[in-house]
């Protein structure tokens, strides 16, 4: 499937950005790795993955300026957003991850922990969950059978959105959590869609074909 | 809810794939890519790739075998990142930082470690707070003796002394995200899963944990999730020579109301 649409990833020092752009690789998506701000605005879309530490990531794109570079870039309306795992964590207002950090407020929530609050599940989540998708329409998951609804996730911290109807997905894992969220041109989710095989594939390319 | 997943796990020896048995006889069974893309091909889980290779020889010798042979770990991991959309772990021959690096930098997920962890501790902590713990899984290769589980190294030639337990905690302390647990003993037996080992490991540790060694059939995947609340289980020669073998464990478990990713 060739797609007229140029890519950004967000090359911030966090993360395997490799296994992102093996799975644009594979959906023959133009695609291009950011590490300065001001090439932002020659992409269509952006992608914001992330691999570690909120407060670090958070520290990352200040200092390289991309911060406000982000918020700028996502003003336009035409313009969309997917934060992956981390990076979708960095899209709510804060997170409790080692301390209390804002993040970029794109929208309400917060990043909790499980600890405490989850018994007898391992702690990271790490593997293959079936999601909940919510009543709504959903542009991310748009085409995918109950079946396929498997994806592969990798975190020890979650989402909890203020405004559930921003909410298109969630999981039970020991607690109810946020996983898919999509608003405006705002999106977001907590597994890693390129390390989900076909499912995930399918939930990029509907990101790409907004 | 969290599926329980099932683990291949490839053992590359030169460039090669090899299937192994009680971690000393290796044979040469295929291309380390054409392995990838068919299990690519059954949607696995995840992958587990092992560099067993001990003179860091990537032999070119083999060509004559038709089998195409890779030059170096590195290019293993990119070729194989390129064709596999799913969790790649990669272990074997790690010593420090720069080799955990260089492999994640590559496409590998995580890694695994073992020998080097084993003498220095501290690097499962450096890792973690480099790459975090999700990236960081320990690799602990053990033998009952005398009723005890100890700790062994150097593929599963060493006996540290170490009582497995007490470095399971150690591990979690230090922030590991994942524990591989082997059991030497039974690499190649196909007499089934340690379940006695595996199920202390579990509920003493919050980590999750992949059992790996003994599987020979169907019925020992499914004693596995039915007898211990392990997160995964992982196998090496079972998937190898069996026709659809991953595809047909996946459907006998479901149906046996085992709550797998179909």
């Amino acid at each position: 499937l060739a797609v007229e649409k140029k890519i950004g990833v967000v090359n911030y020092g966090v993360g395997n950005l490799a296994s992102v752009g093996n799975a644009l690789s594979k959906l023959e998506v133009d695609h291009v790795f950011l590490d300065e701000p001001n090439k932002f605005s020659s992409v269509d879309k952006l992608i914001l993955p992330g691999v570690g530490a909120f407060s670090i990531a958070m520290e990352e794109l200040r200092d390289r300026g991309m911060l406000d570079e982000l918020l700028r870039y996502v003003e336009n309306s035409d313009r969309q957003l997917l934060g992956i795992c981390l990076g979708m964590q960095l899209l709510l207002s804060e997170s409790c991850e080692n301390g209390n950090y804002e993040g970029l407020n794109l929208l309400s929530g917060s990043v909790e922990t499980f600890n405490n609050v989850v018994e007898d599940l391992p702690i990271p989540n790490i593997g293959w969950c079936y999601i909940n998708k919510k009543l709504k329409e959903s542009k991310l998951l748009s085409d995918l059978t109950e079946e396929q609804l498997c994806f592969y996730f990798v975190h020890g911290y979650y989402c909890k959105l203020v405004e559930q109807n921003v909410v298109s997905a969630t999981l039970n894992y020991g607690v109810n959590i946020d996983v898919v969220i999509e608003h405006n041109n705002i999106f977001g989710c907590q597994f890693h869609p390129e390390k989900s095989q076909a499912s995930g594939l399918k939930v990029l390319n509907n990101f790409i074909s907004i | 809810m969290q599926t329980k997943r099932i683990i291949p796990v490839l053992f590359i020896q030169n460039g090669l794939i090899v299937r192994s048995e009680g971690f000393t006889n290796h044979q040469i069974i295929g291309n380390v890519i054409s392995q990838a893309h068919r299990y690519d091909e059954w949607n696995v889980d995840e992958l587990i790739y092992v560099d067993i290779t001990k003179d860091k020889n990537y032999d070119a010798r083999r060509d004559d075998h038709r089998i195409k042979s890779y030059t170096s770990i590195e290019d293993i991991i990119k070729a194989v990142s390129k064709v596999c959309f799913m969790p790649l772990t990669i272990g074997g021959g790690i010593r420090n930082i720069d080799d955990i690096a260089m492999r994640i930098e590559s496409g590998a997920d995580k890694v695994l470690l073992n020998t080097a962890v084993s003498s220095k501790p501290d690097l499962i902590k450096e890792a973690a707070l480099r790459f975090g713990s999700q990236a960081i899984v320990v690799s602990v290769d053990y033998r009952v003796v005398d009723k005890k589980a100890l700790c062994y190294t150097e593929f599963g030639l060493r006996n540290t002394g170490i009582e497995l337990s007490g470095w399971l905690e150690k591990c979690e302390e230090l922030g590991a995200g994942e524990i591989f647990l082997h059991a030497i003993d039974r690499d190649g037996m196909s007499d089934g899963f340690d379940i006695d080992v595996i199920s202390k490991v579990v509920s003493k540790s919050k980590l999750p944990i992949i059992s790996c060694g003994g599987a020979g059939m169907e019925e020992d995947f499914l004693d596995v999730f039915e007898q211990t609340n392990v997160s995964a289980a992982a196998a090496g020669n079972y998937f190898h020579f069996t026709e659809s073998s991953y595809p047909r464990l996946k459907k006998f478990l479901k149906e046996s109301n085992v709550y797998v990713r179909s």
